[in-house]
C-alpha cells in the first residue's frame, strides 16, 4: 500500500513513520529539504518542492497511492492539495489538517476528510475544565 | 449589483472604485492592515479588514445575501480558490470570478470547478506571442466553457494553403476558419475565399486541434 504524505511538519513527519513502521510504502514532499532530518533514519521516499506542482505530486506518486495525508502549515494549500489528490488522482482516503475549524466543518461537508486539531483541543480542553469544576464542587458540598 | 472583492491590491482596488464609480455597493476586503488603511481612507465603510478565506469575515461582507459577484483576486492562488469555493458552493453566489497569478494553476481551478478566471501572466504571454511571428499560432481568445479557442494563423509564401481556396484546404475536425486580415483589411471567409502569402487567417476551434489546423495552413 502507498501514501503519500504532503508537508513534513512535525505532524507528516511522524504519521509518516508511523505508517510506514506499519508497512506502508511512504513518500513525503515537503518545500524544505531539511524537513528530511524529521523522519530520522528513512528509507521511503522524499520530494522536495510544493504540493500544489503537479510534477511534484507526480514524482511523489501520487498516481499510484491508495492514500494521503495533506498536513503543510497553510490551511488553504491543504484544502486545495487534498482536493487535487482526491480529483486529478483519485485517491479515495485522502485526510487533510485543516486549523480553522470554520473551513474544516464547511470542507467536510463537501466530502472532504477534514481533521482539526483546533477542534480537538477545544472539546479537550472544555473537558478538561468540565473535569476540575466538577471535582470542585464536590470538595465544596463534600 | 452587490459586489465582494477579496484582495484590496492594485487589482482589486481599482476594480473597486470603478465599480463604485458605476454606482454599484461594493465590499473590498484586505487582510493587511497597512493596506486596509489606505483602503479605508478613499472606501471608508466600503472597505473591511479580514482574511476573506475566513467564513466568518465573508459573512461580515455580506456572503450570505448573497452578492451578485465576488471578485477573487488576492496575490495568492489558494486563496482565491478557497474564497471563490466557499462563495459559489456555500453560499450559492451566482458569479465568482478569480484571479490566477501563476498560470501553472490554471489546471488546478478548472479541476476544482472555479470555471471563470482571468490570468494578467497569460494574456500577457499571448501578446507577447502575437508579437512573434515564428510562433505560427496565436491564442486570440479561450471560450472555456465552450470549450472553443479563436487562433489567428500568419500564412507564408510556403505556407501549404497559401494560393489555395478555402473549400479546398483539409482542416482538421473541430476547427472552421472565420476571416482573414488582409493588407490591414478583414473579410469574412467564404469556401471561395483565396488564402494567400500574408494573410492572417483567423479560426475557431476545438482545443488539441491547434497543431494540426497550424500544419494544414502554414505546413
Amino acid at each position: 500500500m502507498k501514501a503519500v504524505i504532503i508537508g513534513c511538519g512535525r505532524v507528516g513527519s511522524a504519521v509518516a513513520k508511523q505508517l510506514a513502521g506499519e508497512g506502508w510504502d511512504v513518500t513525503c514532499v515537503d518545500e524544505d529539504e531539511n524537513a528530511l532530518a524529521r523522519l530520522g533514519a528513512w528509507k521511503g521516499g522524499f520530494v522536495v518542492g510544493h504540493g500544489m506542482d503537479k510534477d511534484i505530486l507526480e514524482e511523489a506518486g501520487a498516481a499510484a497511492a491508495q492514500a494521503a495525508v495533506v498536513a503543510t502549515d497553510g490551511d488553504n494549500s491543504n484544502i486545495v492539495i487534498g482536493q487535487i489528490l482526491q480529483r486529478r488522482y483519485g485517491i479515495d482516503c485522502v485526510v487533510v489538517r485543516v486549523l480553522d475549524p470554520a473551513r474544516a466543518e464547511f470542507y467536510a461537508k463537501l466530502g472532504l476528510r477534514t481533521v482539526c486539531p483546533t477542534q480537538t483541543a477545544i472539546s479537550t480542553l472544555t473537558e478538561a475544565v468540565r473535569a476540575c469544576e466538577t471535582g470542585g464542587i464536590r470538595q465544596v458540598t463534600g | 449589483m452587490y459586489i465582494v472583492i477579496a484582495g484590496g491590491g492594485k487589482v482589486g482596488s481599482n476594480i473597486a472604485r470603478t465599480l463604485i464609480g458605476m454606482q454599484h455597493e461594493v465590499t473590498l476586503v484586505e487582510q493587511r492592515r497597512d493596506r486596509f488603511r489606505q483602503l479605508e481612507g478613499e472606501f471608508g465603510h466600503s472597505a473591511m479588514l479580514g482574511d476573506a478565506t475566513e467564513i466568518a469575515v465573508l459573512e461580515r461582507a455580506g456572503i450570505a445575501r448573497p452578492p451578485d459577484l465576488v471578485l477573487a483576486v488576492t496575490g495568492d492562488d489558494e486563496d482565491n480558490l478557497i474564497i471563490s469555493q466557499i462563495a459559489k458552493e456555500g453560499y450559492n453566489v451566482p458569479k465568482a470570478i478569480a484571479r490566477v497569478n501563476d498560470p501553472r494553476n490554471q489546471e488546478t481551478f478548472d479541476l476544482l470547478g472555479i470555471t471563470e478566471t482571468v490570468c494578467a501572466t497569460s494574456g500577457l504571454l499571448g501578446l507577447v506571442e502575437h508579437e512573434v511571428p515564428e510562433h505560427g499560432l496565436v491564442r486570440l481568445l479561450e471560450l472555456r466553457r465552450e470549450g472553443l479557442e479563436v487562433v489567428e494563423v500568419q500564412v507564408l509564401a510556403d505556407s501549404p494553403a497559401a494560393g489555395k481556396r478555402v473549400v479546398g484546404l483539409s482542416l482538421p475536425e473541430g476547427s472552421r476558419l472565420v476571416s482573414v486580415m488582409r493588407n490591414g483589411v478583414a473579410e469574412i471567409v467564404e469556401d471561395e475565399t483565396v488564402i494567400r502569402p500574408g494573410d492572417q487567417v483567423v479560426a475557431i476551434l476545438k482545443p488539441g486541434a491547434e497543431d494540426k489546423l497550424r500544419r494544414a495552413l502554414v505546413g
